[in-house]
């Protein structure tokens, strides 16, 4: 046998870190072609009105300007993007334009491109754009919205109300007449921006001749966006080639189809020449997908012992001006929902979301889509049950959790679930974090008040989503992944995956998967990326899916190849292929050498004439893998974080974060943690420092760096990490994705350590993100 | 048509004339006129600190200068302190420790690192932490970064 195990499971550094570190990298701004031009956007300065006329006189004239486009030019080349779902057909959105043509519906949409030889050029010419506009009055608050008699997001709806759905399981009617405790909460989340380092970033290259384009985009799924262009602009889909070179972070902004970046791609082929289009940082602050901007209430029954008998919950989930294509902005919302509860046994739930549309800038999906939210929310009613009970956070959750016994299961919102593991991920975090001492120190504390506490936030996390999404709701959205293998005359050998990696190092895992189940070493593989035109097809990088699903297809190439090479080995050395293996790029029957994988490899490129007639000399394979039978992996854990917090000022200190996770099989140690970390502290950065703060106007007024603070190295704590193994079923390779569960937990974990730091003043927070403000105001209004 | 202005420096070493737009900032001509393409351009508003190159020994943040301030100066960006070595051990210690995802933020970060080593003194973690909260990370979370650099002031600690 080889010794997969002595290359998967291991902690190995990144195949391209080298390369990042050392400013070799190639991101898309980094990219010059011959005869390029730049264009700079008009946006819209206010957050609704009609547009009059606009008047391109002056900039079509000025220094160094190519051209200027309006929507009108676009209106015969590119057809406009209409989110929908199919199963969900009462859910509406509004077309739009890749420059607006008539209405605009939020600050930022953009109006008028212009190309120029320059960047600077193109922005000085924009400013000479004289556009005159109607303002219209701005849907701003999420409730307004919905009151009869508010004015409508925009002309092509009739409602504001995009949808609502209803979900019930069991009677929870009959849990809340039953239950000795009710406890209920009301909560408001913020709405957050990705804010990747590397703004959105396209360089467009129409070739008129043989009408081929190619766009190098920063992008997480180059298949979606072929297929956007080719539908939009009504080129055949191999006329598209999307290439997504490096990737300065994602997080899930960069999955959508934006109209500035068609209209970029569009220019490039009404020009015939190669357009650049950058986002600027302000620009991407009021233009990417925004996310999690929700009110909701919720309802939690339990019995004296803590058990819960129901939950209910009420979302209202705003999701600016129109739904994001081509995946639609219902996600957060529905999910939402769907995870309140969702790591607990709950005899009945009953859940409502309601989505609006509003005059801010359109919602998509942002890293754990909506499941901060639901864990959020639960966690918060448990603890406030806890402390009614007089139980410890710890124990109410131990006497709910979902358990191995429970499996399989279909749990609330229609989850499904083949194994947990929570209660170890519990009794590892609490061993981990001394939490019995712990708990003594912060009562010493208290005692010299200073207010410290510990929050603790179970998780599930949904992963790696399987064929079962959005190919039935009519997405034009892979759900498969692919790998192609290709044995080289050295005996070494290239792969070609559908996966992209935007730092994650998922494209190492791969290279380990592959490299440990064919037999050869670590450094015998390399891994291509990010082509479209020139890899397997398949979903790219969304949902934490690279390694569960892509690793899978790796894994299943790699066995096909060593199937292939051990059968020409075979053919070769005249001995049973069943006998031979392949370790350290060596044939092996039994101890017995017999060739090196080397030398196979150059008779079969080079010397096909001494093979048998008949044998297989095709060193090449290619495999997909999709979930068809279950929807996606459930990983799951706990993170805790322990904090300070000012009672005077409102400050809060982050002390320390922990984090026992459950990923399924683990391929790189070192990867899963610096997921989790990174994953962690955005998740820190929601509950104490971003939100997008708009004016009644819907003017956003936080579009720096400066107004929306994300997490520094100074602020942040120190995060521990325990790993559970639970080999997710379904795969050969039993690994689930970890991408979203930092992201996920961390805004609970501070939520409940927050609130158990000044329950002893009759106080809590129940706004996101934990300002000095809030957290004053919270003291305030302690008991009313 | 702004008139352009004739600056004359040192990059990397290597002396450098160009004629330049007098509101070009250090960034964008370190980019698009040298090539130098391992400086980012995160936020243009001296935040974010993608950008940062060190000029006549300090870092700065380069989108926070002019090219036509730059007259006589000496300017490093990181491929510089690649080249020449220095940037090595922090590297190494990066690569192994994984501090770094996207690399976006990296160069930068790894500026900024290198004056925290050159200054030689021995910074705790809170410590470490503060030097580098002027470069932001959106990836990592920070953690691994400050093993990375922690890793090599103890090694610059044990040979001195």
């Amino acid at each position: 046998m080889s010794e997969p195990d002595q290359i998967i499971g291991v902690s190995l550094p990144r195949r391209d870190a080298s390369r990042l570190a050392t400013g070799r990298g190639t991101f898309t701004d980094d990219i010059v072609l011959p005869r390029m031009v730049h264009m700079a956007l008009v946006r819209s300065p206010y957050a609704h009105a009609l547009i009059k006329t606009i008047d391109i006189k002056e900039a079509i004239n000025a220094e160094g300007v190519v051209r200027v486009i309006t929507g009108r030019d676009l209106t015969e080349i590119c057809s406009p993007f209409i989110a929908g779902i199919e199963f969900l057909p009462n859910m509406i959105s509004a077309p739009q334009y890749a420059l607006a043509l008539e209405e605009v519906a939020w600050q930022g949409e953009g109006v008028c491109a212009v190309l120029a030889e320059s960047r600077a050029l193109a922005e000085d010419a924009a400013e000479l754009v004289k556009i005159e506009w109607e303002e219209l009055p701005a849907v701003v608050d999420p409730v307004a919205a919905l009151t009869t008699g508010t004015p409508i997001v925009h002309r092509d709806l009739e409602t504001n109300l995009a949808m609502t759905m209803p979900i019930e399981e069991g009677d929870t009617k009959s849990a809340f007449a039953e239950a000795e405790v009710i406890v209920e909460h009301s909560f408001e989340f913020g709405r957050q921006a990705g804010v990747a380092l590397e703004t959105r970033s396209v360089v467009a290259d129409f070739e008129p001749a043989g009408r081929q384009l190619t766009v190098y985009q920063s992008h997480q799924t180059p298949y979606q966006m072929q297929d956007v262009y080719a539908r939009h602009l009504e080129l055949a889909e191999h006329q598209v080639r999307v290439i997504a070179k490096d990737v300065g972070g994602a997080f899930g902004l960069k999955l959508h189809a934006y109209p500035d970046e068609m209209a970029a791609v569009a220019a490039s082929v009404l020009l015939g020449r190669p357009v650049k289009y950058i986002v600027d940082r302000q620009e991407s602050f009021a233009s990417d997908i925004h996310s999690r901007e929700m009110t909701a209430s919720g309802r939690l029954a339990v019995t004296g012992q803590g058990v819960i008998l129901g939950v209910e919950v009420d979302i209202l989930s705003a999701i600016g001006a129109y739904s994001i294509y081509p995946r639609t902005s219902v996600g957060d919302g529905i999910q939402a929902v769907q995870f309140t509860g969702a790591p607990y046994r709950l005899p009945a739930f009953k859940g409502r979301v309601r989505i609006v549309y509003q005059n801010k800038t359109p919602c998509g999906a942002y890293r754990a889509v909506g499941q901060p939210i639901g864990c959020s929310i639960i966690e918060q009613l448990l603890d406030i049950a806890a402390a009614k009970l007089n139980l410890d956070p710890a124990e109410i959750r131990r006497r709910n959790h979902l358990r191995s016994v429970d499996m399989p299961l279909k749990a609330s919102g229609g989850l499904e679930f083949s194994n947990v593991s929570l209660d170890e991920c519990l009794t590892a975090l609490l061993a981990k974090m001394n939490y019995e001492s712990l708990r003594k120190d912060q009562k010493e504390a208290q005692k010299r008040g200073i207010y410290r506490g510990i929050g603790l936030a179970t998780f599930v996390e949904q992963t790696a989503v399987g064929a079962g999404l959005y190919g039935p709701a009519g997405v034009r959205v892979s759900a498969q992944e692919g790998c192609s293998l290709r044995l080289n005359p050295s005996g070494l050998v290239n792969c070609s995956t559908s996966v992209t990696d935007q730092g994650q190092g998922t494209l190492t895992g791969l290279q380990q998967v592959i490299a440990g189940t064919l037999g050869i070493g670590f450094d015998d593989v390399t891994v291509e990326a990010g082509d479209g035109g020139a890899t397997p097809y398949g979903g790219g990088s969304w949902a934490s899916r690279g390694l569960a699903i892509g690793g899978e297809a790796a894994r299943l190439a790699a066995i096909d190849l060593r199937n292939k090479i051990l059968a020409v080995a075979a053919a070769i050395t005249q001995e049973l292929p069943e006998n031979l293996t392949i370790v350290n790029s060596k044939i092996f029957d039994g101890s017995k050498c017999l060739m090196d994988l080397s030398e196979l490899s150059r008779i079969v490129h080079f010397r096909q004439d001494t093979l048998p007639p008949g044998v297989d000399f095709e060193m090449n394979v290619t495999r997909h893998f999709v979930p068809r039978d279950f929807p996606y992996f459930i990983a799951n854990g706990i993170q805790a974080s322990y904090l300070e917090v000012d009672i005077g000022t409102g400050a809060i200190k982050l002390l320390e974060h922990w984090v026992a996770e459950d990923c399924g099989k683990i391929v790189n140690p070192l990867l899963v943690d610096e997921q989790l970390r990174g994953g962690i502290v955005q998740g820190l950065g929601a509950a104490l420092y971003e939100h997008c703060l708009f004016d009644d106007a819907g003017q956003l007024l936080t579009a720096s760096l400066a107004d929306y603070a994300v997490p520094l190295a100074s602020e942040m704590p120190d995060i521990h990490i325990i790993h559970v193994e639970t080999p997710a079923s379904g795969t050969g390779l039993g690994a689930k994705g970890a991408g979203e569960a930092g992201t996920l937990g961390a805004p609970a974990a501070v939520w409940c350590a927050v609130n158990d730091a000044i329950r002893p003043l009759g106080a809590q927070v129940w706004k996101q993100p934990f300002t000095m403000a809030h957290v004053l105001q919270a003291l305030n209004s302690k008991g009313s | 048509m702004t008139e352009m202005l004739p600056i004359k420096l040192s990059v990397n070493g290597a002396v450098v004339s160009k004629l330049v737009d007098p509101r070009q900032h250090l960034t964008d001509f370190l980019r698009s006129d040298l090539g130098l393409t391992g400086s980012h351009i995160g936020c243009e508003h001296g935040v974010c600190g993608a950008c940062s190159v060190r000029v006549n020994g300090q870092v700065i943040r380069g989108c926070l200068m002019l090219a036509s301030q730059t007259e006589g100066a000496e300017i490093e960006t990181i491929e510089g302190i690649v080249e020449s070595g220095e940037a090595a051990e922090l590297i190494a210690a990066f690569v192994a420790r994984n501090a770094l995802q996207c690399g976006f933020c990296t160069p930068g970060i790894l500026l900024t690192a290198a004056e925290i080593v050159a200054e030689g003194k021995c910074l705790g973690r809170q410590e470490i932490r503060n030097e580098l909260s002027g470069n932001i990370c959106r990836c990592t979370g920070y953690h691994a970064i400050i093993d990375a650099v922690e890793m090599v002031l103890a090694e610059k600690m044990k040979e001195e």
